[in-house]
């Protein structure tokens, strides 16, 4: 496979999704009204999807308006649209900078503010796609964000030509103005903006050469940092309006249950209550102040209704039911080069079984949405990764009609891919109808979000391969069993009967082995899957890099080496991000007695990345991590702070996982009610991590999730080689390894 | 009941077990203390009283009678940053930002106490989960407003 195919089918994996998900959309109405209880998150686009760069649909009637996206003022200020949401990742900075950098502004000028999703429905979609999931913002909106700076620049300079009356041709932009260098006239944008807005878009423009960035690729500070550091910046759960109530929902341990009786009676009089709700699947009590309504639910009486056969799953009968799958015989084939079963059947077979665990989000804010039913018209101010898909989700609960539905921003307290399903915007809503008139605060409990997650799902994988007398693989067999997300939280088929993120990093790995086979066994349970920041690439790395050493200590082979041996030359990106990290970790060097290093690397989300671990592990088993190298190389470094902060957030995300991460399931309910139960790492655990980022060029990748992909293997490896020991399963606490304090 | 909140004398009516975060937020509009947990363990509710760092989703309002709470809000003087909130700034700290005023009390309050404090004792201090990992970026901060020697 060229580097090329393995670009296109990454790229196709996510076109499948897309397309897949337009087609539910034109169902999601139907589907979601018969079962009112939950609502799946996705607008449905009546126009393309791709935004448009021109930004010529209807502007609100705002004379200042450039286009949708630009905005520029009398006063010189710029004001730039961010069409997406900001939960830490730093997006409403960097795409906004990639549309300063086309409109040939000064940084200091600009200001951003958030495109909204009900303007986006009343203008044909302007903005595209609104979610932010996937590390998508750069990698797919790029093009066309430029575009609308590009596409205005080139509109500025034509107005303020005319102002000057000299030539258009004759004229650039440079920092808000518009100069003509032979006349050393210059007019700034400010004067220009209302005729240059009068302007017809021209049908093509040409984007800078990445050498010419003035803005893109330094270090920009993020804009909604000094809101955040004073206590400014609002977020879902800081809602407040006039005559506001709170509202706390239970809702069935087990999974999927039903109310079959609710008595409030205790409660309905106390302090503050205002009303006890049986909604069918959850309960809810709306008070005046959010702690009389979570005190008052404790005292409701809920009896739930639930199917047996849902009460009878744990983490062993769900082990048994994806080891299950691992002996099917018709099996879904991800991908099938050569001829793997006959290789296998001829040759030293080595094999290993890999297990990561179900995972809840955990976000810093848990689930949160307030609505507001007046008449015939909602607001809603949901936490949300995908505002349209609030807006169609809170259409379908009220039945109020999209347009009269309006969708106000707030900064996510953190996402992690939790809030990008509508369930709790569907409760918000079904509770704010029961209340018409008055605005409604939705917030779930810490209990109720790690109990009520689209959990990341657990994954039971075989891996067989066999070698060549060199040592180099010669054929490798990986057989994945595990819940689809795409079928169980999307309900959408799934292209060739794979779920591709169960596979992701197996179908696409990136390894000269001339007999690969990839399947897959789709097991779906009552335990609802999400996506989990990171999402395939948060285990499959982990199984994949691990196994890899394992052939690389079997060949008695160096673990960089043997990589670099099986790494065929198209896969130059593998190999640069390899090189660049192991070269900043100075792997040729020797460590200190009892240190040991392991290294990992993967492609994903469209970037490429590697990690180098060093620990040591006492008599105790108490890891110490001496230090993380960890590297990117995302095609370009929009803004490198913010990835290096993406870097170290990343690993920190990561190590509560290996370490801690696992929900305990019990007579099928999650037993884990907040982080005491939840383990999360702290401060004083936090190892020294270096990051590298290596940009190449050519691409655009994302950032926010893949740097978590290589960390886990590279830390099983070098705990392998330092205690000889191979994990093989998540997290290392079942394993009695625990992570020693950062400075011990 | 009557509470001295960031310097000012706010009064309000409430059971007085209700935990001071909830009294904050939903009686007093005061929104920068956040909800995480419930029980003590993120920090996200963390406000100062008499400029120690408490847990006020755990502690109950009628107990803060009397005592200067201060909050995030709180930290600002006439238009001027705390140095804290300013190295937060310089450090790019925060990502999403929901546990930092709970992070930025803590560590003005480990500042007050130790001006030039050791790995050890921000590792002491500083105990509030960060669920984007930004704990990289919390010490160099406390370091470098240590370093600059301002009074915290």
């Amino acid at each position: 496979m060229s580097d090329q195919q393995i670009n296109s089918s990454t790229e196709v994996a996510i076109d499948d999704a897309g397309v897949a998900r337009r087609d539910f959309l034109k169902i999601g109405a139907s589907v979601t009204a018969g079962s009112g209880a939950f609502s799946m998150a996705f607008f449905v686009p009546e126009q393309a999807n791709a935004a448009d760069p021109k930004g010529t649909a209807p502007a609100n009637n705002d004379p200042q308006k450039v286009n949708a996206w630009i905005e520029i003022r009398p006063d010189e200020t710029v004001i730039i649209r961010y069409a997406r949401s900001e939960m830490g990742q730093g997006s409403r900075t960097s795409a906004p900078m990639l549309i300063a950098e086309e409109l040939e502004v000064d940084w200091k000028k600009v200001k951003v503010e958030y495109a909204l999703a009900h303007d986006n429905l009343k203008q044909k979609r302007v903005y595209g796609d609104m979610a932010s999931v996937g590390s998508r913002t750069i990698r797919l909106s790029q093009e066309y964000l430029r575009k609308a700076g590009a596409t205005a620049r080139e509109m500025l300079i034509v107005a303020g030509s005319q102002a000057m009356s000299v030539p258009s041709s004759e004229c650039i932009a440079k920092l808000g103005m518009v100069v003509h260098p032979a006349s050393k006239k210059s007019i700034s944008y400010g004067k220009v903006a209302l005729k240059a807005a009068e302007l017809t878009p021209p049908a093509n423009v040409s984007l800078k050469d990445p050498k010419d960035w003035t803005i893109v690729g330094k270090p920009i500070k993020r804009v909604d940092i000094p809101d955040i550091v004073t206590g400014r910046t609002r977020y879902g759960a800081d809602t407040q309006l006039p005559g506001m109530l709170h509202a706390a929902v239970a809702q069935s341990p087990v999974f999927n249950g039903k109310v079959k009786s609710m008595d409030g009676s205790k409660v309905q009089n106390r302090r503050g209550i205002v009303k006890v709700l049986n909604m069918g699947n959850f309960v809810a009590v709306v008070a005046d102040n959010f702690w009389r309504a979570k005190e008052a639910l404790k005292e409701v009486n809920i009896e739930w209704e639930v199917a047996p056969e849902h009460t009878k799953l744990s983490n062993a009968s769900l082990h048994a039911f994806f080891k299950e799958g691992l002996t099917q015989s018709e099996l879904a084939v991800a991908r099938n080069d050569g001829d793997t079963v006959k290789a296998l059947a001829g040759g030293k077979v080595l094999e290993a079984e890999y297990f990561t665990p179900y995972l809840a989000h955990a976000t810093m804010e848990p689930m949160v949405c307030t609505a507001w039913l007046q008449g015939d018209s909602l607001e809603i101010w949901p936490s949300t990764q995908n505002a349209e898909g609030s807006l169609a989700a809170a259409s379908t609960a009220s039945g109020v009609k999209q347009e009269n539905v309006k969708v106000y921003p707030t900064q996510l307290g953190g996402g992690l891919g939790r809030k990008s399903p509508q369930d709790f915007t569907v409760q918000a809503v079904r509770i704010a109808k029961e209340m018409a008139g008055k605005p409604v605060k939705l917030l779930w409990t810490r209990e109720e979000d790690m109990q009520h997650d689209f959990y990341r799902p657990a994954s039971l994988v075989k891996l067989s391969a066999t070698q060549k007398a060199d040592g180099n693989i010669d054929a490798l067999h990986i057989r994945v069993s595990a819940p689809s997300i795409i079928a169980s939280l999307l309900k959408l088929p799934l292209p060739k009967g794979v779920d591709p993120q169960a596979v992701a990093a197996f179908e696409d790995h990136p390894y000269a082995i001339a007999n690969s086979l990839v399947d897959y066994a789709q097991r779906n349970s009552n335990i609802p899957v999400g996506f989990w920041r990171t999402v395939g690439h948060s285990q499959n790395p982990f199984v994949r890099e691990s196994f890899i050493d394992e052939l690389a200590h079997a060949a008695g082979k160096d673990p960089l080496a043997y990589r670099l041996a099986n790494l065929p030359e198209k896969n130059f990106r593998d190999i640069a991000i390899l090189k660049a990290v192991t070269k900043a970790a100075n792997y040729d060097a020797p460590l200190p007695k009892g240190v040991f290093r392991g290294i990992a690397e993967t492609e994903g989300y469209g970037s490429w990345t590697a990690c180098v671990c060093e620990l040591s592990v006492n008599e105790r088993q108490e890891v110490k991590i001496h230090r993380i190298v960890i590297g990117i190389d995302p095609g370009y470094a929009v803004n490198p702070d913010n990835i290096q902060a993406q870097l170290q957030g990343s690993v920190v995300h990561g190590l509560s996982a290996i370490f801690w991460g696992e929900m305990i399931i019990k007579e099928g309910r999650i037993e884990q009610s907040n982080f005491h139960e939840y383990r999360m790492m702290r401060l004083n655990e936090m190892p020294k991590v270096e990051t590298v980022i290596a940009p190449t060029g050519g691409f655009w990748g994302g950032v926010g999730e893949p740097a978590q992909a290589p960390l886990a293997g590279a830390v099983a490896n070098a705990l392998f080689n330092a205690t000889g020991k191979r994990v093989r399963s998540l997290p290392f606490k079942n394993h009695g390894f625990s992570l020693a304090r950062a400075r011990t | 009941m009557k509470l001295t909140i960031n310097d000012q004398a706010r009064e309000l009516d409430v059971e007085p077990d209700m935990p001071l975060l909830w009294a904050l937020r939903d009686e007093l509009d005061v929104k920068s203390p956040k909800y995480g947990c419930g029980i003590a363990q993120c920090g996200a509710c963390t406000v100062l009283l008499n400029g120690e760092p408490v847990r006020s989703c755990s502690y109950p309002v009628s107990a803060a009678v009397g005592q200067q709470v201060v909050t995030l809000e709180g930290l600002e003087k006439k238009g001027k940053l705390h140095a804290v909130q300013q190295a937060w700034i310089d450090h790019e700290v925060p990502q999403c930002g929901y546990c930092q005023g709970g992070q930025i009390l803590a560590a003005v309050a480990l500042l007050k106490k130790k001006p030039k404090p050791t790995d050890e004792d921000i590792d002491a201090a500083m105990t509030n989960i960060c669920r984007c990992g930004t704990y990289a970026r919390i010490r160099s901060a406390i370091h470098a407003v240590a370093a600059k020697g301002v009074k915290a």
